[in-house]
């Protein structure tokens, strides 16, 4: 026969533990530079308190993260690898890919290579499919996921009336002053160069590289990926006005995986809080770099 | 601790023999069986159908693809009392309907199951004329208590009357909705078009936003009296009016004849004395937006002082029609919607239908994939029920320690997901024949941190920390009681029927994957109240702590890295015409999809048997004379997501 509130006591016992453990976990590591305490605090092995201090600190995302898509921009080339073949756009379960095919002008036929393509990432569901089907290693899932803003405030502003103006010349609808029309990505917006890509998936691009057989890339490393410091970061110099925003810079012609040898598990942090007025681009475009898992 | 004892289906020999595992010896026999063993579950209902089709001659002609029709809707209840009582198909799995407007019929299938023993569920199907007035036939109520709730939804989706249903009003749309939603010629107030893909996405690609086709436009249409601007509605009359009980049909209460009070002096019999005190009963909403309804329900509650003397439901609020946006998605497009059902667990729901259209597509999975499956299938019930008991506690009162404590080991599991199929919740982790993606050499690692150390440990703080608590025992129980025999007729499932003492497991009923290659049981209970469901629970983690472990010990022995896709991976499936209903257990209960395909890319219908919704049809017994704080905790331990209760 248990003692009325044994249980009780049992339990504070736990409570209690739970308490003291966060401590010695914290004494343990004190003055140790082992992990960045993100990673350290949501390893299994730590029994003390598992919960980080966003957005003041971050968990390093796993390779096979996705969020919202973006166009792989072949760097050697200065154009898109996409052929506006159209699968992405038929396996889009909400179906928020909108492709429009270019036509040579004289012949009529098609010519691979998009002329416009859009992303409503207010419908965009992350689910994956568009990178999982492209044959051509066009599309792929982005890491950042950090795209919200403030439409009330902001959509009165200078900075956002630019971006309306740019979304009208890719005859884009505009709602509300541009607010909607800020997270719908058109071409410009959805480019990011193979090196972003080579960045934030390394054993994807690695199986790229190897699957391309005859490519001058095979010599290099696979998995000595850049990290480009943020920045490096430029505009393109041509294409569109839509506010395509600053891209990562291209590296030399010719040179597809630079040799910087760095992949870092800390990121330098990018400017995540910057003031929205401030940020008159469809996507912020500074790279993170993940660690895996 | 709760005693696992293991389900019906004794360990089939010929599984154990050909068990990889050196040495691995047949689990042994179980002690206390719960149901009379079967050697193995039925795998087809042919003879069940042979002698339906014999005792009702001439009323029973065989139905293509699947189960049988019964050709006069009058003589229903008749053919359904039969398969109850004489064919022991004890619970009606699923009911829903299929619209023909080619034929002008909709077509309202029934599955009922053997329970506990299960195998292949029978199927039995009734067709009524589309046009209004003449589409109804009879109510199952009277034989399945638990049609009532999904006889409600195929009324409101398709307009099917079910004569006798207690309570036929829309469960899912609002009260004054015009129209039946799932019916094929009904288009939903953004309507692009029939089936994905849309034509305008490629190669045109002129993008237009939903907002522009908006509801006030052409493709909404409006019964012809009409005006938007000057309609209000009178959306509750009908669930007030609808409130039937009273003090005197409160259980025991009447029955009660003295009431002794710690003085030892006697009452007058219950009911006189309340007559005495001229007391009115209330209605109380609790809910849509209230912390204890898990989501946004509402329950309206009778009271009696604080008994509860009826509860009525009010559904519907997160409702999507997500079966009409499943029937235009092609076949893959819904794996990641079926995600969003019960978001708690999105990869047992995943499994659910990818299991469904492999079997009519006749493609088997890879070892490899199976095994990937239960190990994320087991994980996820881990998850979830260290998810739902956590919520339970907080329903008690102990506010959030303990669930916080348990959210974050979830958040161990969850992390894990996160890194192998890239996202938390909406893994979208399988395909027909496949998963996306294998564990990398780091992810197996992490899994097995995880499963050998990690989660042990925390389901025995578990169970330390709260399975002796006296608050918590003493609020659970005897609380929410509902038995065996009742819970059977209500088409309850999960941990709240095994509670009850009935081990049925869809696991080892109806099996799927490679379930029966590994040693476990099915754990059950015989009080029936919300503690043995929280015992229930503690102990199926522990179980399927002992599958992930196995899996993980023989998943580099018995299969071969990376093969993770049975066939040709496409995304353009066209799956061959039939019917399935597909059924998994997931950590709720029995999920089910009946689909019907005609040979297109998109289903023809896919239909979503909801354990969490299903499983709210026993709400109102379990509680009706229960005080208003224990109808908190009743609703905490069925355990139910809204995401896949209004879908
Ligand atoms: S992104 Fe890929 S799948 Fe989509 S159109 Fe371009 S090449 Fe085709
Ligand atoms: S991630 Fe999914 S929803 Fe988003 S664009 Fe790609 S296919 Fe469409």
């Amino acid at each position: 026969m248990a003692i009325i509130g044994a249980g009780i006591l049992k339990g504070l016992g736990v409570t209690m533990r739970h308490f003291v453990e966060t401590y010695i976990e914290d004494f343990k590591y004190m003055g140790f530079n082992v992990d960045s305490s993100a990673v350290r605090r949501q390893n299994p092995k730590n029994r003390g308190l598992a919960t980080i201090e966003y957005p003041k600190e971050k968990m390093p995302l796993p390779e096979n993260f996705r969020y919202v898509p973006f166009l792989v921009e072949d760097t050697s080339k200065e154009e898109e690898k996409c052929t506006s073949c159209g699968i992405c756009a038929k396996v889009c379960p909400p179906q928020c890919i909108w492709i429009e095919r270019t036509e040579d002008p004289v012949t009529k036929r098609p010519v691979p290579q998009p002329k416009q393509f859009f992303i409503d990432s207010t419908i965009c569901m992350n689910c994956g499919f568009c990178a999982e089907f492209c044959p051509f290693d066009a599309i792929k899932m982005d890491v950042n996921y950090e795209i919200s803003y403030y439409p009330a405030e902001d959509y009165k502003t200078a900075a956002a009336d630019a971006v309306a103006a740019s979304i009208q010349d890719n005859v884009l609808p505009v709602h509300g002053g541009g607010a909607v029309g800020r997270l719908i990505f058109d071409k410009t917006g959805l480019m990011k160069s193979d090196v972003y890509h080579a960045t934030i998936h390394p054993s994807d691009w690695a199986r790229e590289v190897a699957e391309r057989k005859p490519a001058p890339a095979a010599k290099a490393a696979p998995v000595a990926v850049a990290a480009p410091a943020a920045g490096l970061s430029a505009p393109k110099p041509a294409g569109p006005k839509m506010a395509g925003g600053p891209k990562m810079a291209a590296p030399a012609a010719g040179v597809v995986v630079p040799a910087a040898p760095i992949v870092s598990s800390e990121a330098p942090a990018p400017a995540v809080v910057s003031p929205p007025a401030q940020v008159p681009v469809t996507r912020p475009s500074k790279p993170k770099i993940v660690g895996h898992v | 601790m709760a005693a696992g004892a293991p389900a019906p289906a004794a360990p089939k020999p010929a599984v154990a023999a050909a068990s990889p595992v050196s040495g691995a010896k047949p689990p042994a026999a179980p002690a206390a069986v719960a149901a009379p063993a079967k050697p193995a579950v039925a795998a087809n209902t042919d003879a069940e159908m042979a002698d339906i089709t014999a005792k009702f001659e001439g009323l029973i002609s065989k139905a293509p693809y699947e189960g049988v029709f019964i050709n006069d809707p009058a003589r229903l209840v008749e053919v359904a009392t039969y398969v109850r009582d004489g064919l022991h198909f004890s619970m009606l799995s699923s009911i829903t309907a299929v619209d023909y407007p080619k034929d002008g019929v909709i077509e309202v299938v029934y599955h009922a199951t053997r329970v506990p023993s299960g195998g292949k569920p029978l199927c039995f199907k009734v067709r009524v004329p589309r046009e209004d007035g003449k589409c109804s036939m009879p109510s199952l109520c009277g034989v399945y208590p638990g049609a009532e709730f999904q006889e409600r939804e195929a009324y409101d989706l398709y307009g099917v009357r079910f004569e006798g249903n207690p309570d036929l009003r829309r469960i899912l749309m609002w009260e004054g909705f015009a129209g039946w939603p799932m019916r094929k010629d009904w288009k939903e107030a953004y309507f692009e078009g029939e089936t994905k893909p849309f034509e305008t996405r490629w190669p045109a690609g002129k993008h237009e936003l939903a907002e522009e086709r908006v509801p006030w436009q052409d493709n909404v249409t409006f019964p012809k009296d009409f005006d938007p601007f000057s309609y209000t509605s009178k959306p509750d009359g009908n669930i007030y009016e609808s409130m039937t009980g009273n003090r005197n049909s409160v259980q025991g209460f009447p029955d009660a004849p003295v009431v002794v009070d710690a003085n030892g002096m006697n009452q007058p019999q219950a009911d006189e004395f309340m007559d005495e005190l001229k007391t009115d009963e209330i209605i109380v909403n609790m809910g849509p937006q209230h912390p204890s309804t898990h989501g946004v329900l509402r329950m309206v509650v009778k009271l009696d002082g604080e008994t509860i003397t009826d509860l009525k439901l009010a559904l519907g609020y997160l409702h999507r029609n997500h079966e009409k946006i499943g029937e235009r998605n092609t076949w893959l497009h819904n794996i990641p919607y079926t995600d969003r059902l019960d978001y708690i667990c999105g990869l047992a729901n995943e499994w659910g239908y990818v299991l469904g259209v492999e079997r009519m597509m006749g493609i088997t999975p890879t070892p490899r994939v199976e095994y990937l499956r239960i190990l994320m299938a087991e994980l996820t019930r881990i998850e979830s029920h260290f998810w739902s008991i956590g919520f339970l506690l907080n329903d008690v009162g102990a506010f959030f320690t303990p669930a916080l404590y348990f959210i974050t080991e979830r958040d161990f599991i969850i992390d894990l997901f996160e890194s192998v199929a890239g996202s938390r919740l909406m893994c979208n982790y399988m395909r027909f024949g496949g998963v996306s993606r294998d564990f990398t050499e780091q992810q197996l690692q992490r899994a097995h941190e995880l499963a050998f150390e990690r989660l042990p440990r925390a389901i025995d703080e578990l169970d330390h920390f709260l399975t002796e608590n006296d608050i918590l025992k003493a609020r659970c129980i005897g609380v929410g009681y509902l038995p065996a025999d009742r819970s059977v007729a209500y088409s309850l499932t999960g941990p709240c029927l095994r509670a009850a003492g009935v081990g049925y497991d869809v696991r080892k009923a109806d099996p799927y994957g490679y379930y029966e290659r590994f040693d476990w049981d099915v754990p059950v209970r015989y009080n029936a109240d919300v503690y043995d469901r929280y015992l229930v629970r503690v102990q199926e983690m522990r179980e399927s702590l002992k599958i992930v472990q196995q899996v993980l010990q023989r998943m580099s022995k018995d299969t071969k890295v990376g093969d993770i896709q049975a066939g040709k991976k496409a995304y353009n499936h066209r799956v061959p015409a039939g019917q399935t209903y597909a059924r998994v257990e997931t950590p709720k209960g029995e999920l089910g999809f009946y689909l019907v395909s005609d040979g297109g890319q998109n289903p023809y219908r896919y239909h979503i048997r909801s354990s969490s919704f299903i499983n709210l049809n026993s709400l109102k017994e379990m509680t009706v004379g229960y005080k208003v704080a224990d109808s908190v905790v009743i609703l905490g331990s069925l355990d139910i997501v809204l995401g896949e209760v209004d879908r």
